[in-house]
């Protein structure tokens, strides 16, 4: 764009060699104190009465790696779990963020059905909605009704999860002013076009944080399906650790969930920095 | 000939008391239309009622002498032969320019997107926007964002333009640039109604100026005798105040 580099003044280099200084210095004391922070934390640790056995118990290298096949396999069934339910998540919270949003009379019952759902699964504790689907649902022995206490827990952890994406979906839909939907109308798109068109994108880049904080709570939360006898990795850690005589499998199995964490978090700062950035993102 | 446009015994009332009480207006085929008023005198209720963003509480809108206000006809089929302006451009922020003004072509028309897009360039570049398409709408000032909203809305051709105070929210000194582009279509014939606060410009543009008061259309006719030499004692002194204020 501009034809000639600007060169900076004397004073323009000055300041900018002064800013550096000033941020060296900052990042010496946080490194300095972050230092101390963790020795002192160390020496506590290592120093309590009871420190040898609990290394022994849920620190053991050894039982870490012998259990870390069994613990990986779990895991691997958490990540199809996570995938799955994330896109049915989104697919039902959006069904319900849309029925809550119509407007008029005649949308009355849909509305009402859609408002009782979230009052229902959002109150609803996620243990004890595992144990009703996964218990009570087979109990009834319907035919068709699945078994597999793999199925049941996603179909639980989709009937909760759904319930709050759908308000944080609503919420973002809500935010977007008005006059974009009477402007789409007036083009001639149907209610319908309007939504998924204009409204959607405006609603769904403006909460992609907290939808994708709610996406990190639930990776965590795959875990309780463990509770219904599915092998996953929380499941798998209890059996290692039971034939180990060692906590330690839990230990790694909640290291492996915090790594697996890790990058959904940093994927939701990104997200956030880049909304308030993005257009569109503010009103 | 039936006029493009009949408004007959509209009335609007959102719970504290009718805004509208019974307007009835026609625009006829290549006539432009002014509507002036106070400032919440109804001028931008009349015309979402007239693009049916607003349900009527009583009265009838006629475009090209079908009832369009009745519950039984599409409403999106209705709205889809009148183009609305409105006074804060109300541009889709996630979408470019050419999408913004290629929209409506393509998904509620059916126009192949290559043929919608060359249309649209085609007509950014009358407006001096040509090369603009690819921006966002944060991206340009107020006068280009209205001038985009403008063709946006003639980009399907409707049979009736709807603006609404489309300069109001622009600095003095962008007011020209979109006002110019009102003077072209208003030359090529096509069917205006417009709410303004530019009296001058009204004045020069319009066939037909009204003027919106107490709900109804209180006085109508050729703006030399709408602004110049009103009849209505409520005319006279909404044209003195604009006088003071100096907008005429
Ligand atoms: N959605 C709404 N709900 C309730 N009252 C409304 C609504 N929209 C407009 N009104 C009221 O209706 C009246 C007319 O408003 P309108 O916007 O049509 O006026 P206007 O003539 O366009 O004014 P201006 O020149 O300031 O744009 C005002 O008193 C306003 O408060
Ligand atoms: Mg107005």
């Amino acid at each position: 764009m501009s034809a000639d580099l600007h060169q900076p003044s004397a004073l323009q280099r000055e300041r900018v060699a002064y800013r550096r200084s000033r941020a060296r210095r900052s990042t010496l004391v946080a490194f300095l104190s972050t230092v101390v922070f963790a020795v002192a934390a160390w020496l506590a640790l290592t120093s309590s009465p009871g420190w040898p056995r609990v290394r022994e118990s849920f620190l053991d290298v050894d039982a870490a790696l012998r259990a870390l096949p069994g613990v990986l396999d779990g895991l691997w069934l958490n990540l199809r779990v996570l995938v799955v339910c994330e896109v049915l998540i989104l697919l039902l919270g959006l069904g319900l963020a849309a029925l809550r949003s119509l407007r008029g009379p005649v949308w009355f019952p849909l509305r009402a059905l859609a408002t009782g759902y979230v009052d229902l699964f959002r109150g609803l504790p996620l243990i004890i909605c595992l144990y009703l689907v996964g218990f009570g649902l087979p109990g009834l022995r319907l035919t068709g009704v699945p078994t597999d206490p793999v199925v049941l827990g996603c179909v639980a952890l989709v009937l909760v999860y759904s319930a709050y994406v759908s308000e944080v979906l609503r919420a973002g839909i809500e935010s977007v002013h008005p006059s974009q939907r009477a402007a789409a109308r007036s083009l001639g798109l149907t209610h319908g076009q309007a939504m998924r068109i204009v409204i959607l994108p405006q609603a769904v880049r403006r909460v992609l944080p907290p939808l994708l904080n709610d996406f990190v709570a639930l990776q965590k939360d795959c875990g309780l399906i463990s509770v219904l006898g599915a092998v996953d990795a929380v499941r798998a850690a209890q059996i290692e650790s039971a034939r180990l005589y060692d906590f330690t499998p839990y230990v790694l199995a909640g290291l492996l969930f915090v790594a697996m964490a890790v990058p959904s978090a940093r994927l939701a700062d990104w997200a956030a920095s880049r909304a308030t950035r993005r257009r569109g993102g503010a009103p | 000939m039936t006029p493009v446009l009949q408004v007959r015994g509209l009335v609007r009332d959102y719970g504290g008391g009718a805004v509208l009480r019974g307007v009835d207006l026609d625009v006829a085929e290549h006539e432009v239309v002014a509507l002036i008023g106070a400032s919440g005198s109804g001028k931008s209720t009349l015309l979402r009622c007239v693009n049916l963003l607003e349900e009527l509480d009583d009265g009838q809108v006629f475009l090209d002498g079908v009832d369009v206000s009745d519950p039984r006809a599409d409403a999106d089929a209705a709205r889809r032969r009148m183009g609305i302006v409105f006074q804060s451009y109300n541009l889709f922020p996630h979408m470019s320019v050419l999408d913004n003004v290629t929209l409506a072509p393509r998904v509620v028309h059916g126009v192949e997107r290559a043929d919608a897009e060359e249309r649209a360039r085609d007509l950014l570049d009358r407006v001096g926007l040509g090369d603009r398409a690819d921006a966002y709408p944060d991206q340009l000032s107020g006068g280009q964002q209205q001038r985009v909203a403008i063709v946006r809305a003639l980009a399907y051709e409707p049979r009736l333009l709807l603006f609404d105070e489309i300069t109001s929210a622009l600095d003095p000194e962008l007011v020209g640039e979109v006002l110019t582009l009102v003077r072209d279509l208003a030359a090529q014939g096509r069917t205006i109604l417009m709410a303004t606060h530019e009296m001058g410009f009204a004045r020069q543009v319009a066939d037909r100026v009204c003027f919106l008061a107490d709900g109804v259309i209180l006085e109508s006719g050729p703006p030399e005798q709408v602004l110049g030499a009103p009849e209505h004692p409520r005319t006279q002194a909404f044209l003195r105040r604009v006088i003071a204020a100096g907008r005429l």
